[in-house]
């Protein structure tokens, strides 16, 4: 299945059509209610709540608009609209329609969103809890695994279930394997049991396995549920704050260019000093910056899957972005928590993008504190040592600047910082690098310091970096993928680095394999009756 | 701030130099560390001009301009052949296309090493024969030794050109490189084993121009068919004066030949050593160690690199364009001769894409057979009754499916015991290199030849042979 329309991610809740959106005073509401004929491409109807991209793309949206619209909100109540269903997981006939790099996408984006719901409960205060009012399957159970509580509708009849394996030939490959095991911490051989049993586990069981956290009877369930999540909010110490409104997207400060195998994203920093925080609102350069990132990452993943490099520029003036940096970092203020989250995680976006990621810092550039992390994010980084390539006669030279926004503010998706990565071990190092803080680094400091690839001068500039570009667009996409993954994480595990890397590289080479692909596959003889064929050499 | 220089006066050249001044810096950065080595390892003897041939244009006509040169100010320019702008790729999955101006990136590291290595071999010779102008035979060869060794320079200059020009830092870096190796150092040795070799004297000289050089012909003449249309126009500019260097060997051994069978009819014995002329055997013996070592410059006889290089269009076939057949080689077949542990030899049958390189070893065998035919007709109008031959080419080999194996010059494959025996007789021993160097004594008078070897048939461009090619102190 090829889209030819691009796939575009901004959604308003009045135009939602799977999702339900409401908000009661501290407690919201997150209604599942697919529409079967609202595929973001035909050819599937999504039967029984099971999604597509569309899907989750509004779920995306809702997930954001209750942080920055609705901070007074504590408790997230996921739920589904419809009777006897929950959510039956990532619709199987999209799935086996796909081409692989759609696949593979949809379910990072879908990871990204679910660790995004986690973020929220740890660092905004708005706990999500899933109340599971019916069949939990798969992608579906693994929404629930995202969320603080599972609230298990005790009707003897609804289970959580993983039936990838049995029914699929495939993994529950958005977080389910490892969140099991690593955050609800189910013993491995009952995992092993439950991962491995078509029709999952209910009642009392699930609660005594782990797999969800209590069982509520049916009858008045919404209203038990509500009760618990008042309960929930009421532990909590977070402010009923006035949000700001999410207005629609303008590309301002953040400008595409898409070329062949290459794409150029130049952020643009703010033209004024900063103003005041929730007055700006989304029109801040901060969060609108942010915002177009976001999506800028978003799309180019989805729709342009042939661009293989990605070159990170930046423009601006390194003071004005400083200035407004500082209006954000270390601000006692939920908005400048929240602004200071969504730039962390759309950073991970970039971390966990199967892209070459190139920055070129020029003259003219203000890769400064937050804005140098979209640098350290790259695989390389070029710094050019001398005038701007188009004014030989000018005065202006690059240069970068470390702030404390590059010693914690950001953390990869491993806990550590992109410098901390970078020298990964070498406290010296790091010791030395904040001791650089707060100035402009020259190329060759930059150099020196080792936070640039090369710098070459102005007659080398464009030989080099054509250079550079030409070798990368010459190898394999896929050994790329794997390389840049491996050199990007080093150090710590964390659960989010178990599912973008472990969990999904192994699902991705299932997903490829004739015993889930082939045309006796798993996921191609699935609904049809006849039984999958399976190659029996274990690999 | 380095003194500018005049890039016009200082490089001849006809790539647009002075437009590109990026190029300029790095040849800039690059000549005093040129310079430098050719005043640490170019020629030990000092001379006050010789009479040199250099490069004025790439033209049919008048490319070449002589005149008596002072051999360090010698005027080192980068020559392309002209460019035929329809040319297009004649081999290979990329065939019909029109060439590339620019380094594709997938193959940007697999041309690098291709030029690197070719550009190794270069000043290499250079280092080799660095001390033979102090024994050099006549005047006339004394000049020849320099024109070997500045246009071997001019050749370091056109690879160095191309790094420079196409493969940014990392080229800059390979092309220092090159003048950081040496031959036959221990810490950096040159890349391929026969540019370790020692040239200790002018038979071994003769020798290499005529063998060796010669590999380097064929070698230039694939990379004359590559796509990448600078090297193959750089290429084709070599040829034309790597013939010289030939020409070099092919007269040389005649000469001593010559001489040698002139001693043998005036002594009426085959043991001229003591009346200075250099015995047939001891020829026989320089001939088989240079043509062997030089076969090993081909490489393995399968390759699956020289298979690749073909396939993507980087390094042809000799003539590619002259051959008839479907320019992939993929259904191809062609046989090699395998030898074994029990001393037969197998055929055995390969795709034809697989034994490139045997391919040019052949083209290249045939050819030096040409220059015993002449030495043997060289013999016989003299009445002298010997033959010189080329050895089997599983002898004395250290490269290939020959390798590890003990053959002998007529091809039988014996044991370790029979090999270390005979070889004495098949290679230089000690007292033959000794003997031939004491033979070695510069003669610097004008018109005055040493006793081991014939003066030439011609002089240089039009000069008589007692013409004053060099001027000395």
């Amino acid at each position: 299945m090829t889209t030819t329309t691009p796939v575009a991610f901004d959604r308003r809740p009045d135009e939602y059509r799977h999702w339900r959106l409401r908000v009661d005073g501290e407690v919201a509401w997150l209604e599942l209610d697919v529409d079967e004929q609202g595929g973001l491409v035909p050819g599937y109807e999504l039967k029984l709540n099971s999604y597509d991209l569309g899907v989750d793309i509004e779920l995306y949206d809702a997930t954001q608009r209750l942080r920055f619209e609705h901070p007074e909100v504590r408790v997230v109540i996921v739920t589904s609209a419809k009777d006897k269903v929950f959510c039956a997981g990532a619709n199987i006939r999209m799935l086996a329609a796909s081409e692989h790099h759609w696949k593979v996408n949809f379910c990072k984006f879908t990871n990204e969103t679910r660790n995004g719901m986690e973020d929220a409960t740890e660092h905004s205060g708005q706990v999500y809890v899933a109340a599971v009012n019916g069949t939990c399957a798969g992608g579906g159970y693994e929404i629930a695994l995202a969320c603080e509580k599972i609230f298990l509708i005790d009707d003897n009849s609804s289970t959580v279930a993983l039936p990838e394996v049995p029914l699929l030939g495939v993994l529950p490959g958005t977080g389910g394997l490892t969140r099991v095991v690593d955050k609800r911490r189910v013993r491995r051989d009952l995992a092993d049991v439950f991962a491995t049993r078509p029709d999952g586990v209910k009642g009392k069981t699930a609660v005594d396995w782990r797999l969800v956290d209590e069982l509520v009877p049916r009858q008045d369930f919404r209203e038990k549920v509500l009760e618990k999540a008042r309960e929930l909010a009421r532990q909590s110490e977070k402010p009923a704050d006035q949000g700001i409104e999410l207005t629609p997207l303008e590309h301002r400060y953040v400008d595409i260019d898409v070329a062949g195998n290459q794409a150029t994203i130049t952020v643009k920093g703010p033209e004024n000093d900063p103003g005041d925080l929730h007055e700006e609102g989304a029109g801040g350069w901060f969060l609108a910056m942010t915002r177009e990132l976001d999506d800028t990452i978003l799309r180019l993943r989805t729709n342009e899957v042939e661009a293989g490099t990605w070159i990170l520029r930046t423009q601006g003036d390194p003071a004005k972005v400083l200035a407004h940096e500082q209006a954000v970092l270390g601000q006692k203020d939920w908005l400048a928590n929240e602004i200071t989250h969504y730039f962390k995680r759309t950073l991970k976006r970039l971390d966990v993008t199967s892209r070459s990621l190139i920055a070129l810092i020029e003259p003219g550039s203000c890769f400064t504190g937050a804005l140098l992390e979209i640098a350290l994010a790259a695989d390389r980084q070029y710094i050019l040592d001398g005038p701007p390539i188009d004014d030989e006669d000018s005065d202006e030279r690059a240069s970068i600047q470390l702030t404390d926004a590059n010693f914690g503010a950001f953390p990869m998706g491993n806990g550590l910082t992109r410098l901390q990565a970078r020298f990964y071990g070498d406290e010296d190092h790091l010791a030395w690098l904040a001791r650089e803080k707060n100035r402009e680094l020259s190329p060759a400091e930059a150099l020196e310091l080792g936070l640039v690839t090369d710098a070459p001068d102005d007659l080398d500039w464009e030989d080099e970096i054509r250079i550079a570009l030409e070798g990368r667009a010459s190898l394999s996409p896929d050994a790329l993928t794997g390389m840049e993954a491996n050199h990007r994480f080093v150090g710590p595990e964390t659960i989010e680095t178990k599912i973008f890397g472990r969990l999904a590289a192994w699902q991705n080479w299932i997903f490829t394999r004739p015993n889930a692909s082939g045309p006796e596959g798993a996921l191609r003889r699935y609904g049809t009756g006849q039984k999958a064929v399976f190659d029996r050499k274990r690999v | 701030m380095p003194e500018k220089i005049d890039y016009d006066a200082k490089i001849p050249n006809n790539v647009n130099l002075a437009e590109d001044r990026r190029l300029q810096r790095a040849l800039e950065g690059w000549q005093p560390k040129f310079l430098h080595w050719w005043g640490e390892m170019g020629p030990t003897l000092e001379t006050q001009g010789v009479y040199l041939r250099t490069a004025v244009s790439v033209g049919r006509e008048g490319w070449a301009h002589f005149d008596h040169v002072n051999v360090p100010d010698y005027r080192w320019g980068i020559f392309l052949a002209e460019r035929d702008p329809d040319r297009r790729i004649a081999f290979g999955e990329h065939q019909g296309e029109p060439v590339w101006q620019q380094v594709p990136g997938e193959y940007r590291a697999d041309l690098q090493r291709l030029i690197v290595i070719q550009g190794d071999t270069e000043p290499a010779s250079v280092e080799q024969q660095k001390l033979l102008g102090l024994t050099a035979p006549s005047l006339y060869d004394l000049r020849n030794l320099f024109q070997v060794n500045v246009e071997e320079g001019r050749h370091l200059w056109a690879m160095v050109y191309l790094l420079h020009a196409y493969f940014g830092r990392e080229g800059r870096d390979e092309a220092e490189g090159l003048l950081m190796r040496n031959s036959g150092s221990p810490d950096a040795p040159r890349i391929l084993g026969a540019f370790n070799e020692e040239t200790a004297d002018w038979l071994a000289f003769y020798m290499f121009t005529y063998f060796t050089d010669r590999d380097g012909k064929y070698q230039l003449g694939t990379l004359k068919e590559s796509s990448f249309d600078p090297l193959s126009r750089t290429c084709e500019f070599m040829l034309k004066e790597e013939a010289h260097h030939m020409m070099v060997g092919t007269t040389g051994v005649d000469r001593v030949v010559t001489r040698s069978a002139e001693l043998i009819r005036e002594h009426d014995t085959y043991d001229i050593g003591p009346h200075g002329g250099i015995p047939l055997d001891i020829i026989q013996k320089y001939l088989n160690f240079h043509y062997t070592v030089s076969l090993d410059l081909f490489g393995s006889e399968t390759s699956t690199n020289a298979a690749n290089y073909y396939t993507a269009g980087l390094k042809g076939r000799w003539q590619e364009t002259r051959r008839r057949d479907d320019h992939k080689l993929t259904e191809d077949a062609r046989t090699l001769e395998r030898p074994n542990g029990d001393g037969t030899w197998t055929t055995e049958e390969l795709q034809a894409i697989l034994l490139l390189n045997l391919d040019l070893r052949s083209e290249y065998m045939a050819d030096c057979q040409t220059g015993v035919k002449r030495w043997n007709k060289i013999l016989a109008d003299a009445g002298v009754d010997h033959t010189f031959r080329l050895p089997h080419p599983g002898f004395n080999r250290e490269v290939g499916i020959n390798s590890g194996h003990h053959v002998t010059p007529d091809g039988t494959i014996v044991d370790e015991a029979t090999w270390e025996a005979g070889k004495r007789k098949w290679l230089p021993t000690t007292e033959d290199l000794t003997f031939v160097r004491s033979l070695m004594r510069p003669v610097y008078e004008r018109g005055k030849i040493a006793s081991w070897v014939a003066p030439p048939r011609q002089g240089i461009n039009g000069k008589p042979i007692d013409y004053e090619y060099v001027y000395l102190t």
